[in-house]
């Protein structure tokens, strides 16, 4: 029987952690993600699992590569000022190859700026955060449910990579109440394990890129480094070769499996002229002014973005094909608009309406901007 | 339909609470959709506070309120800030134990606001004793005003939200806001 509940986005986002298999979850709480810490503080220990409030949050992320390592699903939410701290961390979850899941609730950035309103300034953070060569998975709930539903996919994706996954949400899903419907057939992907056999390589060069991982403590002969490493996870840093394997290994095991980890959904792009692209709280006012343009008698679509990393190039370029404008509406002064430009600038003038200061974007202000592109 | 409440008071009055219980009737018990919001700032106990509730038959996009049809105020200082945005032919439950309407009066008559009075704390500290009911008082004064949600789905939502062991003393609060209004 599915069960319903009326509950705050960073709730669900919890629940769907528990529901996903999450038993370790280490961090710092900050606002707007507090709750999610909340919740998981309270609700961790009923089903055997465990959290720990840190000192920081660079030590939050190193303990949930542990807490994998050790064989827990785990996870930390965060936001700006938080993520900004994890980088370091981030950087080695992705060159050794560890399942963790990030939340960043985002909130008015850079710095401090503004703990209590929505923004959408992290996205660059999530993509190019860490230095060097990686290519993240990062997920935009635009509701409750999503945040949910997309908390669950993103440990199954972590799994299935073998690699850190963001759920980037911003303060107006973290904060809403809506009614979520949990299921009880959600799937849920097994972290695989290796075989006890003589040859057993946990950086192994295999084909689909993804190395089944054993614990600490199941008997592997298992070395985990930052440095570039060879096939056993041995140091091997002066062989360009061995860097070039691995890194190009970590990168093609996200980019070679994009038709299934890409996700958008779209209305009324088939026939529009303009089309808007969004991610997050915005597309709430999005679906509202898009359905309200057509109304009106303009050929308007739109496309929500699932996931904004990595970025879906194929299914955006299909969905924009008629359209002669493209309009971002996001909670920043632009970031993912230079992803939609790069894919849509050779058919499509691609604008960007970048909405700053904590408040989502109403339908109105969308409506103004599109009457400004038709010219009207 | 959407139906757009806001419900203003100080930070301890429970508003926060009324809002999660309205939206919580209609979505889990009414059979509707609903988004609760909140102004979410560094209130503490005596501070402003607001919470937001869209409910709607259909499915509900724009999360947050813009020109409430339902606006309740529990304090005069979210009275005087907020009315302005309260639509034409909008309704305002006051509690008149902590407003003037009267100071408001020039709008109301301006944009045919339907007033209630709904004496919540008068009511929650004499017939419950327990001033710190006002809020499931209002609530019940709500329901009877607007029937934006059933008596039956609020009693339910109460049972939901409320610490277990309080619910006879809320359900009993609920019904005195209930019968506050003819």
């Amino acid at each position: 029987m599915a069960e319903e509940f009326f509950i705050q986005g960073n709730e669900a986002c919890a629940k769907g952690a528990i529901a996903a298999g999450c038993r370790f979850f280490a961090g710092y709480p900050i606002t707007p993600s507090t709750e999610v810490a909340e919740t998981l503080a309270r609700e961790l220990p009923k089903v055997g699992g465990s959290f720990v409030q840190m000192e920081d949050e660079i030590a939050s992320a190193g303990a949930i590569i542990g807490g994998s390592w050790g064989g827990a699903k785990s996870m930390t939410a965060t936001s700006g000022p938080g993520i900004s701290l994890m980088q370091e961390n981030i950087g080695y979850a992705f060159i050794s190859e560890t399942p963790i899941v990030i939340v960043d609730v985002q909130r008015g950035s850079p710095s401090t700026a503004q703990p209590t309103m929505a923004a959408q300034g992290d996205m660059m953070q999530a993509r190019w955060g860490s230095h060097g060569d990686y290519e993240p998975i990062a997920l935009s709930p635009s509701s409750v449910q999503e945040f949910f539903d997309f908390t669950i996919k993103a440990f199954n994706l972590a799994e299935e990579y073998r690699c850190p996954v963001f759920v980037m949400a911003d303060e107006v899903i973290g904060h809403m109440r809506e009614k979520i419907v949990v299921e009880d057939d959600i799937e849920i992907v097994a972290r695989k394990r290796p075989e006890k056999t003589d040859d057993y390589l946990p950086f192994e060069n295999i084909e689909n890129g993804t190395t089944p991982m054993p614990a600490f403590g199941d008997g592997f002969n298992v070395h985990v480094t930052g440095l570039t490493h060879d096939e056993r996870g041995y140091p091997d840093t002066n062989n360009p070769e061995t860097h070039d394997k691995l890194i190009q290994r970590i990168c093609d095991k996200v980019l070679n499996n994009r038709d299934k980890i890409c996700s958008v959904k779209s209305k009324g792009c088939e026939d529009a002229d303009i089309v808007i692209v969004s991610y997050g709280g915005p597309v709430r006012s999005v679906i509202e002014a898009a359905a309200q343009a057509r109304a009106d008698g303009k050929k308007v679509g739109y496309v929500k973005i699932d996931t904004p990393w990595p970025f879906p190039d194929e299914q955006l370029e299909e969905l924009t094909a008629s359209a002669k404008d493209v309009l971002v509406v996001e909670m920043n002064l632009g970031q993912m608009y230079y992803e939609v430009d790069r894919v849509c600038k050779r058919d499509a003038n691609v604008h960007l309406m970048g909405k700053i200061g904590g408040l989502l974007p109403t339908p109105d202000e969308i409506l103004e901007q599109i009457d400004k592109i038709g010219g009207n | 339909m959407r139906t757009e409440i806001r419900i203003g008071g100080f930070g301890g009055q429970g508003v926060i609470l009324a809002g999660i219980i309205l939206g919580k009737s209609a979505c889990l018990f009414d059979g509707k959709e609903a988004v609760q919001t909140q102004s979410y700032g560094p209130e503490a106990r005596g501070g402003a506070s607001k919470c937001e509730v869209v409910i709607s038959d259909s499915e509900i996009d724009y999360p947050k309120v813009l020109n409430p049809d339902i606006f309740i105020a529990m304090s005069n200082e979210a009275l005087i800030k907020y009315i302005g945005d309260l639509k034409d032919n909008g309704t305002l439950i006051v509690d008149p134990t902590t407003t003037d309407v009267e100071d408001v009066r020039e709008f109301i008559d301006e944009h045919n606001i339907d007033v209630y009075e709904a004496p919540a704390t008068k009511t929650a500290t004499d017939e419950i004793g327990l001033k710190i009911v006002a809020n499931i008082v209002m609530v019940g004064a709500i329901t009877k005003i607007t029937k934006v949600i059933s008596k039956e789905a609020a009693i339910k939502a109460i049972e939901d939200s409320v610490p277990k062991g309080t619910e006879e003393k809320n359900i009993k609060a609920f019904e005195a806001g209930y019968a506050l209004v003819e």
